[in-house]
């Protein structure tokens, strides 16, 4: 072998390596956070933690029964919020409006997608608290709902436009209007893909911790009804995690893990969803 | 019912004058649609070009020609599907039973003018479903499931597909699938059923049956089919209609017009010299 071809195949063998080291790094990423968590987390993780209010400093037990509990009605109304808003938005984009219309409202969603989550708590603490005066469920619902609507308007968007037009063709020539065409054929045809949009987005929006410190603020209690302030998972991890108590932090871990853990069971399902088969063959 | 459309024929044959006897013939015929000085436009393309002629009633009728020809362009506009189109644009006038299909409501009008398409498209729902399809969304008052029998009998699949009805309409094979298709046309009793190129993505034996079929049909209701297969219009069909470049060049029966065309295009054209 020649001294260049010797060099060329260092090289190669070098940059391969390099590249394969960079992918490897990306992936342990998670796996280190997951291990992390399970190592700092996994023993305070009892059914004490799902069941019991948080108790004071320095009394051992207690649990975030009440932040569990906040989340899980905080992401209902983020729902509520933003899977119809996306959804019928996404109807309107992919079957009803021109092209102009359609790059307007498209980029508009992008942008949206790209606002700093912080920016979108103070926009919901403005239009959802400072009426009211005060902290709420119901504020905290409504900014994790504007976050999730431009995250299902485009995906959503995408799937409906993937239905094949022959489909489309097929339900007119048979008599069926837009409307009957849409939802008798294009939504049950694309319906895999948006249930897996939605539970994507829930599972993006359900860790989100900066919208909500303005606006569900956070409770060391239960908040019964939507008009008070409620805890939630990632503002209890914020707070104990900056707190100076030992036991604090241990709870903090716990709470990272049961999120963590919540948002990967819904990731793996989504996937499973859409992995059971798009329901429409591409032929 | 069915007011027959006779004057139009005689725009309807051109130039086959040569043979008398059989646009005599062709002229006893009574005519389901007459399709009479029809332009079409893509924007500011024109694509049809002064097209005139007649579809027999319970007849075949087979448009031909080319790739690009305007032949499918010309089935769609039978159901104004063309209209699903942005920029499309029509002029002239088709008329169904004597009516034009442009004054009616084109959700009815579908109804009466069903379509198949090049492709088999069930929709992702169950065999019974895609077949109860039309007569659901149209609020059909018939016992659906007598319907979908009688539809899926008169399509000759009802044998194969009786004891899986609620399987998924993609388990089926592409031939099947097609005559699904048909069936789901069917099922809402249109008076006429257009045909996009219903073969071009079928095995030859299913072709076979997709033909035979066709043939059995006309008992039923007019047919009219576009075909790039020269074989299989002189077999199934009634009549032809040779298209070139948006314009009709040849409309005669079609024994005649592929023994002793009248056009020397026409002629070019079958023995292969083009297309």
């Amino acid at each position: 072998m020649t001294r260049r071809l010797r060099w060329r195949k260092f090289v190669s063998a070098f940059m391969l390596s390099m590249t394969g080291v960079c992918a490897v790094v990306a992936v342990s990423v998670l796996f280190l956070i997951l291990g992390y968590l399970i190592v700092h987390g996994g023993a305070s993780v009892s059914w004490n933690f799902f069941t019991k209010l948080p108790a004071p400093v320095g009394e051992p037990g207690g649990g975030m029964a009440n932040a569990i509990v906040g989340s899980a009605k905080l992401l209902m109304l983020a729902m509520l919020v933003g899977v119809p808003i996306g959804f019928l938005g996404a109807i309107y984009l992919a079957e009803f409006s021109g092209t102009a219309t359609a790059f307007i409202v498209r980029y508009a969603a992008d942008l949206l997608n790209g606002v700093p989550s912080i920016v979108i708590g103070i926009f919901a603490y403005s239009l959802a608290v400072l009426p009211f005066k005060h902290f709420s469920t119901f504020a905290g619902g409504f900014a994790l709902g504007l976050m999730m609507i431009p995250i299902t308007l485009r995906s959503t968007e995408e799937f409906l436009r993937s239905v094949p037009v022959s489909l489309r063709e097929g339900a007119m020539a048979l008599g069926a209007s837009k409307w009957k065409t849409i939802v008798t054929v294009i939504v049950p045809s694309a319906y895999r893909g948006i249930l897996t949009t939605i539970l994507l987005a829930f599972a993006r929006v359900a860790g989100e911790t900066a919208p909500l410190l303005f606006t569900a603020l956070g409770n060391r209690f239960w908040s019964p009804g939507w008009g008070q302030p409620t805890a939630s998972l990632p503002v209890a991890i914020y707070n104990y995690a900056i707190s100076p108590y030992e036991d604090w932090h241990r709870q903090a871990w716990a709470a990272g893990l049961v999120l963590l853990g919540l948002i990967l069971v819904v990731n793996i399902v989504a996937r499973g969803v859409l992995a059971r088969g798009i329901s429409v063959s591409r032929s | 019912m069915h007011a027959s459309v006779r004057p139009a024929l005689s725009v309807n044959i051109p130039q086959t004058g040569t043979n008398t006897a059989a646009r005599e013939s062709a002229a006893a015929l009574s005519m389901r649609m007459a399709i009479s000085k029809v332009n079409f436009f893509y924007g500011n393309k024109q694509t049809l070009f002064d097209i005139s002629m007649g579809i027999a009633t319970n007849k075949v009728t087979a448009l031909i020609g080319p790739s690009g020809c305007g032949k499918s362009t010309l089935l769609r506009t039978l159901n104004r599907m063309h209209e699903t189109v942005r920029g499309a644009r029509l002029e002239g006038e088709i008329v169904l039973d004597g009516n034009s299909i442009f004054g009616q409501d084109v959700t009815s009008l579908r109804r009466r003018v069903g379509m198949v398409f090049q492709r088999p498209n069930p929709f992702p729902k169950s065999i019974f479903d895609n077949v109860a399809y039309g007569l659901r969304i149209n609020g059909s008052k018939v016992p659906i499931a007598d319907a979908v029998e009688k539809s899926l009998r008169r399509a000759a699949l009802w044998e194969e597909v009786k004891d899986h009805l609620h399987k998924s309409a993609y388990e089926l094979s592409g031939g099947q699938q097609q005559r699904l298709c048909i069936a789901r046309a069917l099922a809402v009793d249109p008076e006429v059923l257009l045909l996009d190129e219903p073969c071009s993505a079928l095995d030859p034996i299913s072709t076979a049956k997709i033909e035979e079929l066709l043939v059995q049909l006309k008992e039923f209701c007019t047919i009219v089919t576009v075909t790039h297969n020269m074989q299989q219009a002189a077999r199934i069909s009634d009549f032809t209609a040779f298209l070139l470049i948006g314009q009709l060049i040849e409309f005669s029966p079609t024994p005649q017009l592929f023994t002793t065309p009248g056009d020397p295009r026409t002629e070019a054209y079958i023995t292969g010299r083009f297309g």
